[in-house]
């Protein structure tokens, strides 16, 4: 019998690698069913459960969204680790914006310490020179 | 000449020094694996994204992205991963004279710089020496997790779209081995041309569903996400790395400390003894 190969990764983690006679899953414009052999096709992938069948054998997986590439003997599933929508990715970018303005503003704090600690640091390397020397005469 | 007391007291404070430099090392090295682990981990997403989007590359797409457009560079944005912690030895500041020397390159072509940071050091950094940070993600913890860097990436990606940046660079440290990390600038945008897969026909394209400017939209941005994760964990490794031999180096050193107080001790000892001595011998002589 002929079969595909599948592979379920997500950025954190490969989900599954293996062969498979049918796939079944949820695309963003409805169900697909991915035969082997099938045509080349990039789509979404709509959150919900992903079957992967080999002869009798079948295993079910969990995606969160994000996208199928079909090759004619591959399918690769990229599944996203959270759930994806442009209003919570803007929520995420302005969240970044706003840790880098707020930088800006704040002028006692860590650099502050930071330049301090880099003088402590000096002064101690300074005294310990100074040891040395009097400790050679 | 210093009293006795004195130097147990030095000695014994180093010595707590060296307990605590030593622990921090055997943390380090017990978190590189963990590091690495979750670098390796990571790969195969990196991998299989990238091998769909070099297909897409190859394919005759009706629709070419923005992200693989050279156009006049007027500005460029560096994202610079760091670390959140100190006590790694020069990995951050090798990687910032790096990025720094590739910003004053690009000045001469009259090319502008932006900074979007990851890690506290990063951002120190950066603001003392005044550059502009358009963003900015801070304490990652030890496994970061992807969605936290969602945020930056569009920041980034977003001020590509509206012209306001026209070429991005990734600046983090790859892991070598434990002994070297290499602080690295690459280009991020526009993506460097993917070498050329010639098995594989070249007329053909994909079947889009919805469409393909959607899909290549999202596909791209994922891909760049997976790129800034992927060092991100990588610069992780990098960090434990680091620390690890940067904790090993000053347990040395506070090991010869400890020897030389130790001689400074019993020198100072005996010189009590002798005068004590030589007290007694005058004293009695006198008597």
């Amino acid at each position: 019998m002929k079969s595909i190969k599948v592979s379920i990764v997500s950025s954190s983690e490969e989900i599954y690698s293996g062969e498979a006679t049918m796939v079944f899953a949820t695309g963003t414009l409805g169900e697909l069913g991915i035969a082997p052999g099938h045509t080349p096709l990039l789509t979404g992938l709509a959150p919900g459960p992903v079957r992967v069948q080999d002869g009798n054998d079948e295993k079910t997986f969990f995606c969160s969204g994000g996208f199928i590439e079909v090759q004619p003997d591959i399918v690769t599933f990229l599944s996203d680790t959270a759930e994806r929508a442009d209003s919570l990715d803007e929520a995420e970018a302005i969240k970044a914006k706003e840790q880098a303005e707020k930088d800006l503003s704040d002028k006692n704090d860590k650099i502050d310490y930071a330049k301090a600690a880099a003088q402590l640091a000096e002064a101690a390397a300074r005294l310990k020179t100074i040891q040395k020397l009097r400790k050679n005469q | 000449m210093a009293n006795t007391k004195e130097v147990r007291k030095q000695i014994s404070s180093i010595k707590n020094t060296q307990k605590i430099t030593s622990a921090m090392e055997m943390v380090a090295a017990s978190k590189i694996r963990k590091t690495q682990d979750v670098m390796l981990l990571g790969r195969p997403y990196s991998e299989k994204i990238k091998e769909v989007i070099s297909h897409i590359a190859n394919s005759s797409s009706e629709y070419s992205h923005p992200f693989f457009e050279d156009r006049k560079v007027k500005k460029a944005c560096f994202i610079v991963v760091s670390t959140d912690k100190g006590l790694c030895g020069g990995l951050n500041i090798n990687l910032f004279k790096n990025v720094i020397a590739k910003a004053a390159e690009l000045k001469k072509d009259g090319v502008e710089s932006c900074f979007a940071l990851i890690g506290v050091k990063a951002s120190g950094f950066f603001k003392a020496i005044g550059g502009e940070i358009v963003a900015k993600v801070e304490m990652l913890g030890d496994q970061p997790d992807p969605d936290n860097l969602i945020g930056l990436t569009k920041v980034v990606l977003d001020k590509h779209k509206n012209g306001e940046i026209d070429e991005a660079y990734l600046c983090a440290n790859s892991f070598v081995n434990t002994m070297t990390q290499q602080p690295k600038v690459d280009q991020l945008i526009p993506l460097p041309v993917m070498e050329n897969d010639d098995s594989a026909p070249t007329h053909w394209d994909y079947i889009y569903e919805p469409e393909a400017k959607e899909l290549l939209n999202g596909l791209l941005t994922r891909y760049i996400e997976s790129l800034i994760y992927q060092a991100v964990v990588e610069n992780k490794a990098c960090e434990q790395a680091a620390k690890m031999i940067a904790m090993k180096n000053a347990t040395e050193n506070a090991g010869e400390l400890i020897k030389e107080l130790e001689l400074l001790y019993n020198n100072v000892r005996q010189a009590a003894i002798t005068q004590e001595l030589s007290e007694i011998v005058g004293g009695a002589a006198a008597v």
